[in-house]
């Protein structure tokens, strides 16, 4: 599992179908590899597999290895998402097995 | 085996009294749970406690804020006295600011808490902290609409931080019923300190009490605190024993016919004073004159004034010739004075304190005491002026307390029953009459010392006070003009007895001499019987010898035999 601190672009395929369509741009804040962790990294994939082919990147940050960073996002849950693109930011907190709140989370639900 | 007890780690707060009350501060690596409602002042009592953690104690600490931004904690305690930023700069303190917004939170299945961790350990091990703060964690329930897992989370929390070994606090919000609105004193066991903030008859007073204290004996009262310039201020005087040790040295009233109704010594060093009256029957001059001698003596004295301000305190003594302003400006005197109204009785005396702490005089003046405790209740009064004795008494200072008995009021019943706390108790009192009113001096009690049970006249001169042998005579008590009165008929009657007495003198001289001159004619007669008796003898005598030679010259002649 490749839960690296440096930004992992998990693009999709080829550069943007439509040039009108939003880059997302994600964190997923995780502590070690643990079962929720993975669950949580699983889940996600799936969904942007799904709702946002080809315009999107996760990085993944590990705050046993980076613990300064927790505090810029304000983390205090783990896992946490934090969608930074597009604006608002939001974050969702959990092991993304509810996915109707990641959809709303992600402002994708009414798509 | 030894039985030595082993005493509960501790780290001492250095805050003013808690660590009194506590015996030696909160556990050390346990967190103590700080709780109490709105504005009372949870977040300060933290926050020092980390302040002076790493100033004084160099013991760095984090403090992890859910309320209150880095800068506006900095802003907030700068107003007392502490530099955040500087401590911040100097890596002694870290300021962590939690930020939860529900709003901006989705929650999508299982999650925990470890990020909280992250961050606190994370600053722990950065400055290698001994001190926590967490205000206020209840913050996170907003936050989380999980309770389940939050409330399992915070327990894993309190375990972590005890076996971190940091001591910690952790401030929560009065509930209804309970300390805190969400328990937390459920998972803080070891040590619970409670703040209150009461409103009475307009004034509010802030007490603090410790629910408990695991492994450790501390003060159960409530005590008022303050919070000051300098941080908070606890009165942790109910707790004190009778163990003060007590001074014979003796100290001048500055009055010396008073001073000679002590023994010639005037009051003991470190004891307590009631000087007791109705209005205008020279407290403060009384008091103004132990001032002038302590001062004298070069010692310092504190004035807290309750009616009078200072400048009228000086022009009053002037009239009665005691200069209090020299003394003011080579600073052994110091003023405070204060409207009683303006605080609670709580407040003031804390405020004593503090200015005792500071100015460290060896004598403090009250005028007068019963306006101060009038603004508590009469319970309330009684235990403020134990308090009150107790601290003066600590410290060896020596108090004079003002006392105004309400005209009508039965003199020695004074006020809430403080005199028994009392070790030399003055009365002054007017005796009316003649169509005057006069002054009278007596001293009721002086605990430890021969003291004279005469009653004596009260004047004040233009060169301070006097007292004056009042005329106790068949017409009772006499003072004032009817004592100048009585002194001339006196002086009158004197002059007439020794009048008679010479006159009996003369008499009596005159009579010697005529005894005399009597006597000397008897002896005179005497002597001329004498003479006569004398001459008859010899001349009887000369007749029989005569008469002898006359016979024998008969019988030669005759020639018989």
């Amino acid at each position: 599992m490749k839960t690296k601190q440096s930004l992992s672009p998990e693009t999709g395929p080829p550069e943007e179908k439509s040039a009108k369509a939003v880059q997302y741009e994600l964190r997923l804040y995780v502590a070690g590899q643990t079962p929720k962790s993975l669950t949580a990294f699983a889940n996600l994939k799936k969904i942007c597999e799904e709702h946002l082919a080809g315009r999107y990147q996760i990085e993944i940050i590990d705050l046993l290895k980076d613990p300064q960073l927790a505090s810029g996002d304000q983390i205090l849950a783990i896992p946490t998402l934090v969608k930074k693109l597009p604006e608002p930011i939001r974050k969702i907190i959990g092991d993304l097995s509810n996915m109707e709140r990641v959809l709303v989370g992600l402002d994708l639900h009414k798509k | 085996m030894a039985k030595t007890r082993i005493q509960l780690p501790k780290s001492l707060t250095g805050i003013q009294g808690l660590d009194d009350i506590t015996g030696g501060g909160l556990p050390t690596g346990r967190p103590t749970l700080v709780c109490g409602s709105a504005g009372c002042g949870k977040t300060l009592l933290a926050m020092e406690f980390l302040v002076r953690g790493a100033t004084q104690y160099n013991e760095p600490g984090v403090f992890m804020s859910f309320e209150e931004t880095a800068q506006e904690l900095s802003q907030n305690i700068a107003s007392l006295g502490f530099d955040l930023n500087e401590l911040v700069k100097q890596k002694k303190i870290v300021v962590d600011y939690v930020y939860v917004e529900r709003s901006e939170i989705e929650e999508s299945g299982e999650y925990d808490l470890e990020g909280l961790f992250i961050r606190l350990g994370h600053a722990i091990d950065t400055i290698h902290a001994k001190r926590v703060v967490l205000d206020t964690i209840e913050t996170l329930f907003s936050g989380f609409s999980n309770t389940l897992i939050l409330r399992a989370e915070l327990n894993r929390l309190f375990r972590w931080l005890k076996d971190k070994g940091v001591t910690a606090i952790i401030t929560g919000e009065r509930g209804d019923d309970t300390l805190t609105r969400q328990g937390l004193e459920e998972y803080v066991s070891d040590c619970v300190i409670f703040l209150d903030q009461r409103v009475n008859d307009q004034i509010t007073t802030r007490r603090l009490r410790v629910v408990k204290y695991r492994g450790s004996i501390h003060g159960t009262n409530e005590y008022p605190y303050l919070i000051t310039e300098n941080g908070i201020s606890l009165l942790p005087i109910t707790s004190l024993m009778l163990d003060q040790i007590v001074s014979t040295e003796r100290v001048s009233t500055g009055i010396p016919e008073l001073d000679k109704m002590m023994g010639g010594q005037g009051y003991y060093r470190g004891s307590s004073v009631l000087i007791s009256g109705t209005a205008g029957s020279g407290k403060s001059s009384i008091s103004a004159h132990y001032v002038n001698a302590a001062c004298q003596r070069g010692e310092r004295v504190l004035y807290f004034a309750f009616e009078e301000s200072q400048s009228q305190i000086v022009r009053n003594m002037r009239s009665i010739g005691i200069d209090l302003e020299q003394w003011v400006n080579k600073g052994n005197l110091r003023f405070h004075a204060t409207r009683p109204t303006l605080y609670g009785t709580e407040l003031h005396l804390s405020n004593l304190y503090e200015e005792i702490n500071i100015f460290k005089p060896t004598s403090v003046i009250i005028d007068p005491v019963t306006t101060f405790l009038s603004v508590a209740d009469e319970k309330g009064a009684k235990s403020m002026f134990l308090r009150l004795v107790d601290i003066l008494k600590s410290d060896q200072i020596t108090a004079l307390f003002s006392s105004l008995t309400a005209g009508g009021a039965v003199l020695e019943a004074t006020e809430v029953g403080i005199s028994s706390l009392i070790d030399t108790w003055l009365l002054l009192r007017d005796i009316e009459g003649n169509g005057e009113r006069n002054r009278a001096l007596y001293l009721i009690k002086s605990r430890g010392m021969a003291h004279s049970n005469q009653v004596r006249e009260f004047r004040l001169t233009d060169h301070g006070a006097e007292l004056v042998n009042v005329y106790v005579g068949p017409k009772g008590v006499l003072t004032g003009s009817a004592r100048h009165v009585q002194e001339e008929q006196d002086k009158a009657a004197r002059l007439v007895q020794r009048q008679e007495i010479a006159f009996k003198q003369n008499e009596l001289e005159r009579k010697r001499q005529a005894t005399e001159a009597q006597i000397a004619a008897l002896q005179a007669e005497l002597k001329a019987e004498q003479d006569r008796v004398e001459m008859a003898i010899s001349q009887a005598r000369t007749r029989d010898a005569l008469q002898a030679e006359e016979r024998g010259s008969m019988a030669s002649s005759r020639q018989t035999d």
